[in-house]
């Protein structure tokens, strides 16, 4: 009995689940998805790595380049200061003179104390500092263009100033191309990497959803169907046939439980018939009015009510195992409420209670035309016992933004709150109402069909008496 | 009349037969769809009962045939099976009506009896008459004597089902079943007030009742009795 009452709760909460029908691309978004955020993160740490790469061989490309310009330089320097040293100032400026090509690589300038220029293939003192020390980079014009220069001032005595230097006017292009065109290229990387990783997201998004797609058709009834598993035995192949042998063993079970029901039905139905036939037979041979034939009728009728209890308990073992899910067709839902209150109202008139119907918009839904009219009309009969005279039902149905829901609420004693979870299960009777007629199990069923509609069953206080709703959730058109 | 029975519960068999046989019919048998099959594409029956699950051919199957060989006898299938869907099914197959086992016998013989009367030939009635009691549905309306009768479309109905079968017996889920087109247990005797109702409007004031309870079985309108 407790593992009866844990599971009534835990139905409670199934019924409110649907079935997600949108496409997973609509539904969650491109952007959200695993596979995108996987591939962003990838791009994220590619970009930062193959920036790091680039900015170190540049770095170290042009430390290179620079000492192998440095080192030439000082070469030179040398050899002048051997010229300057052996022949003095005017070997120096002879020396000067032959290297000086005009327009050549190698830059040379000797300017006396004022910065005039003595000799060399530089017009003038270039915008560099005078002073002593280090490599210096520095701008100097030719032929209207400025360009770039790397060198060493070095200054002799009678303050005339010597400045060797190597025009790296080419390198420094090439440093300024490759600076511009690095932001560009991390961000040409990252581009194609979103659209990769677009393309690939859609991609897994798109077999996900023929998963999903399936396995809504699979809820809706359709046990046949199955998942497609590509040739590609990849991990979605995988989850698909896993998927797939699942669903084999449930069409099994379903089966199964279809061929147990039919042959217990069967295996009980015939003696039960056998059993009512010898009864009939034997009342007709009796005159009616003996006290034989009384006690006859009320074994037919005890047999008659266990007839009922029997088929009751079997539609309720159907709904629930959604055996009788593929006769569902769209049912004109204020039709039957219409119907089933006109059938029940000369009753309720007969106690005194007061029957109204309200319906709002002519409502359709996908549904078993006679599970729903069976649940109402337990819904209807229970309101009506249970009320007493002078009382008052209202049957309700009406579309709440998609949900549509069927109330039938009355003003009698009503369920407390703490048994509501208690009557929706199988032969469970209110202490109060054992003298009551029927099988006891009108809620129970109410409640089957609610599952097997994906409806909420939901009991509620009507302040006084009881409130009983069903709530589907409209499922889009096949 | 001539019916043909084909059951493979022995004892079932049994008791139908007899229970036919006592109503005045001429009953044959068979245990099995093709002997079943086979007897009734040999002569003419005017109803022919048959139960759903038969060995050697299906009960459905057997009625498809028969279909198939352009006979129309009037089927009443007997069914022992759960599915509340079964009826549909066995509707499709091409049968009349479908019985739910265990059945009371009643039942069984109101319902056959409605079935052959369905098969009788005859122009369209626009006129149904029960002694004095008039149904015109063509206007819509009814009359006793020569007293209108104010009926709401559901009693209408119920009336015209009655008078269409009159001086046979009409079960309460036969009613329910034509007249409310529903196909499950109403739990309380919602038919025995609707009837109630009816009866106060067509007999009362008047001597002679023309609706009459039939004990144990359901209701009947005839002319005297």
């Amino acid at each position: 009995m407790e593992e009866r009452s844990g599971s009534a709760g835990r139905d409670a909460d199934h019924s409110s689940y649907e079935v997600q029908t949108r496409p997973l691309t609509r539904r969650i978004g491109l952007l959200r998805t695993v596979a995108f955020r996987i591939v962003l993160l990838y791009v994220a740490l590619f970009a930062i790595s193959t920036t790091a790469i680039l900015a170190f061989t540049y770095w170290n490309t042009r430390r290179a380049l620079n000492s192998e310009t440095d080192s030439i330089i000082a070469a030179e320097l040398s050899a002048l200061e051997g010229q300057y040293q052996e022949l003095g100032l005017v070997g120096l400026i002879n020396a000067l003179n032959v290297r000086s090509v005009r327009g050549g690589q190698m830059l040379y300038v000797l300017t006396d104390h004022r910065f005039r220029r003595i000799a060399g293939n530089l017009d003038g003192w270039p915008r560099i500092d005078p002073r002593e020390g280090d490599y210096q980079n520095f701008t100097y014009d030719r032929d209207g263009v400025t360009r770039h220069a790397r060198g060493f001032v070095f200054n002799l005595t009678g303050g005339l100033h010597l400045l060797v230097a190597r025009d790296i006017h080419e390198q420094y292009e090439s440093e300024r191309l490759f600076t511009t065109a690095l932001p560009w290229s991390v961000g040409l990387l990252l581009l194609l990497a979103l659209g990769g990783g677009v393309l690939l997201s859609s991609d897994l998004l798109r077999r996900l959803d023929v998963i999903n797609s399936t396995s809504k058709v699979i809820m809706a009834g359709d046990l046949t169907r199955r998942v497609p598993v590509s040739r590609a035995h990849d991990e979605f192949d995988l989850v698909a046939s896993n998927l797939n042998s699942m669903l084999d063993r449930i069409e099994q079970l379903m089966k199964g439980m279809r061929e147990v029901t039919d042959s217990v039905a069967h295996d009980l139905r015939s003696p039960l018939n056998r059993l009512r036939n010898r009864l009939e037979a034997a009342a007709t041979r009796l005159d009616p009015d003996t006290h034989t034939a009384a006690q006859i009728d009320a074994a037919i009728a005890e047999t008659d009510h266990l007839i009922a209890t029997f088929n009751a308990l079997l539609l309720i073992a159907q709904a629930e195992a959604g055996v009788v899910r593929e006769a569902m067709t769209l049912v004109d839902l204020s039709s039957v409420v219409e119907g089933v209150a006109e059938l029940y109202a000369p009753v309720a008139e007969e106690k005194g209670i007061e029957l109204t119907v309200e319906l709002g918009e002519p409502l359709t839904l996908e549904a078993n035309r006679t599970l729903i009219s069976q649940a109402l009309a337990n819904l209807v009969d229970n309101a009506i016992k249970y009320t007493p005279e002078g009382g008052k039902i209202d049957v309700h149905l009406e579309d709440r933004s998609g949900v549509v829901v069927l109330s039938v609420a009355d003003n009698g004693p009503g369920i407390p709150a703490s048994e509501h979870k208690r009557v929706t299960e199988r032969f469970v009777r209110l202490e109060q109402s054992r003298n009551s007629p029927g099988t006891g199990l009108g809620l129970s069923l109410v409640a089957a069909v609610a599952r097997l509609h994906e409806a909420r069953f939901v009991l509620a206080d009507n302040r006084p008496g009881l409130k009983v709703s069903l709530e589907f959730t409209r499922r889009p058109r096949r | 009349m001539r019916i043909l029975v084909v059951e493979d519960d022995l004892e079932a068999q049994r008791y139908l037969v007899n229970g036919l046989k006592e109503a005045g019919h001429v009953v044959d048998d068979a245990a099995d769809g093709e002997l079943g099959l086979t007897l009734a594409l040999s002569r003419p029956y005017d109803v022919a009962i048959i139960d759903r699950m038969l060995p050697r051919m299906d009960g459905l199957k057997m009625v498809e045939e028969l279909r198939e060989h352009s006979n129309v006898t009037p089927v009443l299938f007997l069914s022992a099976l759960s599915d509340v869907d079964d009826r549909v099914k066995g509707l499709k197959a091409g049968g009349d009506d479908y019985l739910t086992k265990p059945y009371a016998f009643v039942e069984l013989l109101a319902r056959v009896d409605a079935l052959m009367r369905r098969r009788q030939p005859g122009a369209v009635k626009t006129l149904l008459q029960v002694g004095d009691l008039e149904l015109d549905l063509l206007t819509r309306t009814a009359r006793r004597g020569d007293v209108d009768i104010d009926l709401q479309p559901r009693e209408f109905r119920l009336l015209e089902y009655l008078m269409r079968h009159a001086g046979q017996v009409v079960t309460r889920t036969m009613l329910l079943e034509s007249v409310w087109e529903y196909h499950f247990d109403p739990q309380t005797n919602v038919i025995d007030v609707h009837i109630s109702r009816l009866r106060a409007k067509i007999d009362k004031g008047f001597d002679v009742p023309l609706l009459h309870t039939v004990r144990g079985a359901g209701y009947m309108i005839r002319a005297r009795g």
